[in-house]
C-alpha cells in the first residue's frame, strides 16, 4: 500500500515493454500500475509470510481478515479516535506557526538570527530523546502528545519554509515594486507562491514526522490509541493484529502526504497540474 | 538641451522643440568602488523611442533602473513630467531582460497582474488585460502558463503588462535580449507597428547596435568605466512604409557604421 498510492512515481516493473502507441496500452495507465504495482507487494509479503520468515511475520492475508476484524470489533477505530486527536493538532499547529516563524525569519534579519539557530539544534538534535521530558512537564494527556508531534514536526517546516523565502527570485520582487505592489501584496502574491514548492516539501517532511512523533509518544509514554494497540497486539503475539494496525499508520500518513500534494497543486501551483 | 555632444545628422531643427517627459540631472552612481554612472545630463523627449547604447558595463540598465525608482541615484534627480523620482510610479512601467513572469499564473494573470495589484477589480482587469494580450499578438493564449510559451512570446506578456497600467513612459530594459534571432526581428517590427498606435514615450536599453538603429528616434550613446554619455544620435529613418525596408535603408546601414566606429575603441 505504501509504495502503491504514491502518485506519479509508482516504478515500471523491469521487463516492462514501453508500447508506442497513439491510446495508451494497459501497462501505461497510472491507475492499472499502481494496481500492479500494489499486487506484486501483497503477493511478494505472502509468499514471504507462508515461508515463514519468522514465526512473527504473519501473511498478507491473515494481516488484510485482522485489518478488517479489528475494524469489526471497534477497537481500530477507536484508537484512530485517540491517535488523530493530538496528531491533528500538532500537525496544523506545526504547519501555522513553522510557515508563519519560517517567513518571517525569511524576511526579517533579525528574526533569522535569534530563531533559526534554535531550529537547526533541534533539528539535528535526536528528538525523540525530548518526548520524556515532554511527558515529565506535561503528564500523559493530550497536551504531551501533541507537543511530541510538534517538536518533530515544526523544525523540519521552519527550516525549508526559511530557506525557500530567502531564495524567491530577485526580479519577481523587484516586478511586484515597479508595480507598485505594497510589502503586503509582495509577500502574498510573489514570496509564499514562488516559495510554496519548498514550503510544501516542508509541509511533507513535517506531516511525516508528525505521525512518527504521536506514535513515540503512544509507544514511550501514554499507553493510548494506536501505538497501545501495536503493543497489546505484541504482548498477545496477535501478530497479524500488530502487522494490519501497522500497516493502516502507514497508509493513513502516506494518503495524507498525497493529498497535501493534491492541494499544492490544486490550490498554489496550478501550473503543475498534469506535468 | 544639456547633451554633451550632440551629432544629430540632418534636420537637427526638428526636435529640439520638443518637451522632455523625463529629465536626468547629474546622476551619479557607485557599486563599492565601481564608477557605474558619473555626471549623467539626458532629456527624453515625449513620445518618442529613445535607446541607452553601449557595451557592457556602461551603465545603460542602472541608469534606466534609476530612472524607473527602482535604484536609487548617489546624486542627482530624475523628473518625470515635472515631479521627482522617489520610486516607482503609476506613469512609468517597466518591461524586464528576464521577462519577471509569474510561473504560476495565467497569461491572462500576468498581464492583468499590474491592475490586480492597483486593485482594480477581476471583470475590470481581465477585460482590459484581454485587449493587451491581443494588442501584442497573443490572442488565444490568455489561460497558457508560462512555460508553455516561447522566448518570443513570454517577453509579449512582458510587454503587455506594461502596457495594461497604461503609463506614460515604458521602460524597457534589453527586452530582446533572451530572445531568438527571427522573433526578435519580428518583435522589433511589432514594436514599430505599437509606438503608432499607443501614444507613448519608450527608453529602451540595448546593445545591440541594429536593434538601436532600428527602432529609435534618438540613440544615446554611453562610454564605459565610468558611464557617461559619450554622443547623442537621431537618425533620420523614415519607418512609416514596410518595416522590413528599413533594415535596407542607407541611412540605416550608415548609422550603424557610424555607431559601431565611435564604440570600437571600448571592445578589446
Amino acid at each position: 500500500m505504501a509504495f502503491a498510492s504514491r502518485s506519479g512515481e509508482t516504478a515500471v516493473p523491469a521487463g516492462t515493454a514501453v508500447v508506442h502507441d497513439a491510446r495508451p496500452g494497459l501497462l501505461e495507465r497510472p491507475a492499472v500500475l499502481r494496481l500492479l504495482s500494489f499486487l506484486l507487494f501483497a503477493a511478494a509479503w505472502e509468499i514471504a509470510g507462508r515461508v515463514p520468515v519468522s514465526f512473527a511475520f504473519p501473511t498478507f492475508l491473515d494481516t488484510a481478515t485482522a485489518f478488517f476484524g479489528l475494524i469489526a470489533d471497534g477497537s481500530l477505530p477507536a484508537a484512530y479516535l485517540s491517535t488523530l486527536q493530538p496528531l491533528v493538532l500538532g500537525v496544523v499547529l506545526s504547519a501555522l506557526i513553522g510557515v508563519g516563524v519560517g517567513t518571517l525569519c525569511g524576511l526579517w534579519r533579525a528574526g533569522e538570527f535569534m530563531l533559526i539557530p534554535v531550529f537547526v539544534v533541534l533539528q539535528a538534535a535526536p528528538v525523540a530523546a525530548f518526548i520524556p521530558l515532554v511527558t515529565f512537564i506535561y503528564g500523559i494527556g493530550m497536551t504531551a502528545k501533541t507537543l511530541a508531534v510538534m517538536i518533530l514536526a515544526l523544525p523540519v517546516i521552519v527550516l525549508n519554509t526559511y530557506k525557500a523565502v530567502r531564495n524567491v527570485h530577485g526580479s519577481l520582487l523587484l516586478m511586484c515594486r515597479s508595480f507598485l505592489g505594497t510589502p503586503l501584496q509582495e509577500v502574498v502574491k510573489i514570496v509564499l507562491p514562488d516559495a510554496s514548492p519548498v514550503i510544501f516539501a516542508g509541509l511533507r517532511l513535517g506531516v511525516a514526522a508528525g505521525f512518527v512523533g504521536v506514535v513515540l509518544a503512544e509507544l514511550l509514554i501514554t499507553p493510548t490509541g494506536i501505538g497501545d494497540l501495536i503493543t497489546f497486539h505484541r504482548s498477545r503475539a496477535d501478530y497479524a493484529e500488530m502487522y494490519a494496525t501497522i500497516a493502516s499508520i502507514i497508509a493513513l500518513s502516506t494518503l495524507t502526504l498525497v493529498g497535501l500534494q493534491w492541494v499544492e497543486t490544486r490550490i498554489f501551483r496550478p501550473e503543475k497540474r498534469g506535468r | 538641451m544639456t547633451i554633451r555632444a550632440v551629432a544629430a545628422r540632418q534636420e537637427p531643427a526638428a526636435m529640439p522643440e520638443l518637451e522632455p517627459i523625463v529629465s536626468v540631472r547629474g546622476v551619479d552612481k557607485t557599486y563599492g568602488n565601481v564608477e557605474a554612472l558619473r555626471g549623467i545630463d539626458l532629456d527624453f523627449p515625449r513620445g518618442k523611442l529613445t535607446s541607452l547604447l553601449g557595451p557592457s558595463g556602461c551603465g545603460k540598465t542602472t541608469l534606466l533602473k534609476i530612472v524607473a525608482g527602482l535604484v536609487e541615484a548617489d546624486a542627482g534627480t530624475v523628473t518625470v513630467d515635472g515631479r521627482t523620482v522617489v520610486g516607482p510610479g503609476p506613469e512609468r512601467a517597466f518591461v524586464f531582460q528576464d521577462f519577471a513572469l509569474l510561473p504560476w499564473a495565467t497569461v491572462l494573470r500576468n498581464v492583468a497582474f499590474g491592475l490586480e495589484l492597483r486593485g482594480v477589480a477581476r471583470s475590470d482587469r481581465e477585460a482590459r488585460a484581454r485587449r493587451y494580450v491581443a494588442e501584442v499578438g497573443l490572442a488565444g493564449f490568455e489561460d497558457k502558463y508560462p512555460h508553455e510559451l516561447s522566448g518570443g512570446m513570454r517577453q509579449r506578456v512582458g510587454l503587455a503588462r506594461a502596457l495594461a497600467v497604461d503609463a506614460d513612459v515604458l521602460l524597457l530594459d534589453e527586452p530582446f535580449s533572451a530572445v531568438d534571432e527571427q522573433n526578435r526581428r519580428k518583435f522589433q517590427e511589432d514594436l514599430i507597428r505599437l509606438r503608432t498606435t499607443q501614444n507613448k514615450t519608450f527608453i529602451f536599453v540595448t546593445h545591440s547596435i541594429e536593434e538601436a538603429v532600428y527602432i529609435s528616434d534618438r540613440i544615446v550613446l554611453l562610454s564605459p568605466r565610468p558611464g557617461r554619455v559619450s554622443q547623442v544620435i537621431e537618425p533620420a529613418i523614415d519607418r512609416s512604409g514596410d518595416p522590413e525596408k528599413i533594415r535596407l535603408d542607407r541611412h540605416y546601414l550608415d548609422t550603424v557604421e557610424e555607431i559601431w566606429q565611435g564604440l570600437k575603441q571600448y571592445v578589446e
